[in-house]
């Protein structure tokens, strides 16, 4: 962002988040000579602690569910279809399964029935932590580049990045939480010689986090670039293709092709660890005698790490260039 | 006759030039959509190597791949992106009214459209499509008998008419509810199981592959596939494309039903 540009709090440019109930509206009151230097919003923000941080969240949280409750049917609806989708994939693979069995087949890659399951619930578990939490934002920062709303956000005395990424929370994606939760009681239990660790139950959902964070850091990457471009809207589109990957077993990316293509995906851009890393934590049995299972959850970490660091590499890059719009 | 013949090509020209604008993003589009066909790939080899026999509900590894692949060339037909919503939105801000007042028929400019729309695709698309099926063509059991192929050309071009009037009639339904996105949500959710995009129909135990038989939806892109790679019958296979013209020629009368009848509801006011 330009020196200078940090203050453009008119009435204008707040209608565009006008519907938010949050305080572009306060902003738009603010006098339109008032000017705040871009570093007194970075020093306030450096101040604030975990706390204000938490609280803003929680109150994001809470307005975003008064909002959904207003529109309850509409609640209701999405929740109903992101559960239909869920439930048809899940009969897809059932389908896929069946048809396996009668031609005297029982594992995909390596991974049963019931552990495929267990991989499903855990793919329904982080996307749908990742569209409740995060989807909606990033395809929101796009148009608050384009329409320059982002400028309420930089005036704020927080974390841009904070701001824009949890602003919106989707409740009606949390409904698929339930049903991935009903999937793996479901499906354990039907795992053939399973003994469930303490160990397991710990790291699975600490996984589910990282994994969550991996998609994030994808994601706000991805919605930066439309501060560049000027506007993004094949985002969604590029995304699911991406993430698309992420979607089945790793083993099944083997062979000439697939090999270079697995180690890209776990390597370069770590989207396939999202997924099998807490799949395999849960439905395979754990053995201290499997190296590169141990080595992959070690990578899983410093990808989740690596992923957050050069996601904000890259929004803050992005911030620089923004020129603000209207008026 | 020969006016109202230059009004439509004008108009199909301007939706051409119109749809050229944004080359770059089509071509990037294109290709992106190849991408799922990869990880259908790796998932039918890996469901394959695991089963015992090398035929699935008649189909061989192969044959899955040449299936994913022709039902992409498929929906490159029937597939109408924005077509209903876009209907509804006319009607939900008002800019419906400009088809009242004008001698332009609604759907026949929408079908237009949609015409200058798929040839400036099928132009840019060709490209993409080439190469993936060049690359891919071992997985093709080769080019099937004439008769055939002018089958499957003719479930082409009426996947295209029966995926346009289908969506107009759902976009139609705007002059009832206004908000159309949950029917639509429905109708994408069906179409996305039932057309034969995700997997090939015969897969499917019955009693739900009976009932699946005798909805519209597999005609988007399960038919055509079903028809390149043998698995229609000879002698039912101009039967088969009969059915199709005649859910196209349903959805043609409903269609113009519920525009008249919207039309007769609607209430326009302002300019």
């Amino acid at each position: 962002m330009r020196k200078g540009e940090g203050g453009r709090g008119n009435a204008e440019g707040g209608k565009g988040q006008g519907d938010d109930g949050d305080n572009g509206a306060a902003a738009a009151r603010l006098p339109s000579s008032f000017r705040l230097p871009p570093s007194s919003a970075q020093a306030a923000s450096a101040s604030l602690g975990f706390s204000d941080y938490a609280g803003v969240f929680l109150m994001f949280a809470r307005n975003s569910l008064i909002r959904d409750m207003t529109f309850r049917a509409n609640f209701i609806i999405e929740t109903i279809s992101s559960l239909s989708w869920a439930v048809m994939n899940l009969g897809f693979y059932a389908l896929v399964y069946n048809l396996m069995e009668h031609a005297g087949g029982r594992t995909i890659a390596g991974w049963t029935q019931h552990q495929f399951f267990v991989f499903i619930a855990t793919t329904i578990l982080v996307n749908s932590l990742v569209e409740a939490l995060f989807m909606e934002n990033a395809e929101e920062l796009s148009e608050l580049t384009r329409t320059g709303g982002l400028d309420f956000v930089l005036l704020k005395p927080m974390d841009p990045q904070f701001l824009v990424s949890v602003k919106k929370i989707s409740w009606a994606s949390l409904g698929k939480v339930l049903l991935a939760v009903a999937l793996l009681a479901y499906s354990l239990p039907r795992i053939e010689g399973l003994q469930l660790s303490l160990l397991q139950l710990v790291l699975y959902p600490l996984y589910i986090v990282l994994g969550t964070l991996i998609l994030y850091s994808i994601m706000i990457a991805l919605a930066a670039t439309s501060i560049w471009l000027g506007r993004n809207q094949s985002l969604y589109d590029f995304w699911f293709y991406l993430t698309n990957f992420s979607r089945y077993p790793m083993e099944i990316y083997s062979g000439r092709f697939g090999a270079p293509l697995r180690h890209a995906f776990t390597f370069v851009v770590p989207i396939l660890v999202v997924i099998n890393v807490p799949a395999a934590i849960l439905a395979k049995p754990m053995t201290a005698n499997n190296p590169d299972k141990l080595l992959l959850g070690a990578f899983a970490v410093a990808a989740a790490v690596g992923s957050l660091v050069i996601s904000r590499w890259v929004f803050t890059r992005a911030l620089m260039s923004y020129r603000s719009a209207s008026s | 006759m020969i006016v109202r013949a230059q009004v439509w090509w004008t108009i199909l020209q301007m939706c051409i030039a119109e749809r050229l604008a944004y080359r770059g993003d089509f071509i990037l589009g294109t290709t992106m959509r190849f991408l799922p066909i990869v990880t259908q790939i790796f998932l039918w080899t890996a469901v394959f190597a695991s089963a015992q026999s090398d035929q699935m509900a008649g189909y061989s590894r192969n044959d899955v791949v040449a299936y994913y692949l022709l039902t992409m060339v498929a929906r490159a037909f029937s597939s109408m992106p924005g077509l209903a919503s876009g209907i509804a939105t006319q009607i939900r801000d008002g800019q419906i009214k400009k088809f009242l007042i004008q001698p332009i028929d609604l759907i026949g400019f929408s079908l237009l459209a949609r015409i200058g729309h798929k040839l400036v695709y099928y132009a840019i698309a060709i490209g993409p499509f080439a190469a993936v099926f060049y690359l891919c063509r071992g997985f093709f059991p080769g080019w099937p008998a004439g008769e055939v192929t002018a089958a499957f050309v003719a479930s082409l071009v009426l996947s295209f008419l029966l995926g346009f009037f289908l969506e107009s009639s759902l976009g139609l339904a705007g002059f009832w509810t206004l908000e159309i996105s949950s029917l639509l949500f429905v109708y994408m959710l069906f179409n996305f199981f039932f057309s034969g995009h995700m997997f090939p129909l015969d897969i499917v135990p019955d009693p739900w592959r009976t009932a699946i038989e005798y909805l519209p939806l597999k005609y988007l892109a399960y038919f055509p596939a079903a028809i390149f790679l043998g698995k229609v019958p000879e002698n039912r296979l101009w039967l088969e494309v009969g059915v199709e013209a005649a859910w196209v020629a349903f959805f043609i009368v409903l269609c113009r039903w519920l525009m008249h009848r919207g039309f007769n509801r609607y209430s326009g006011f302002g300019g």
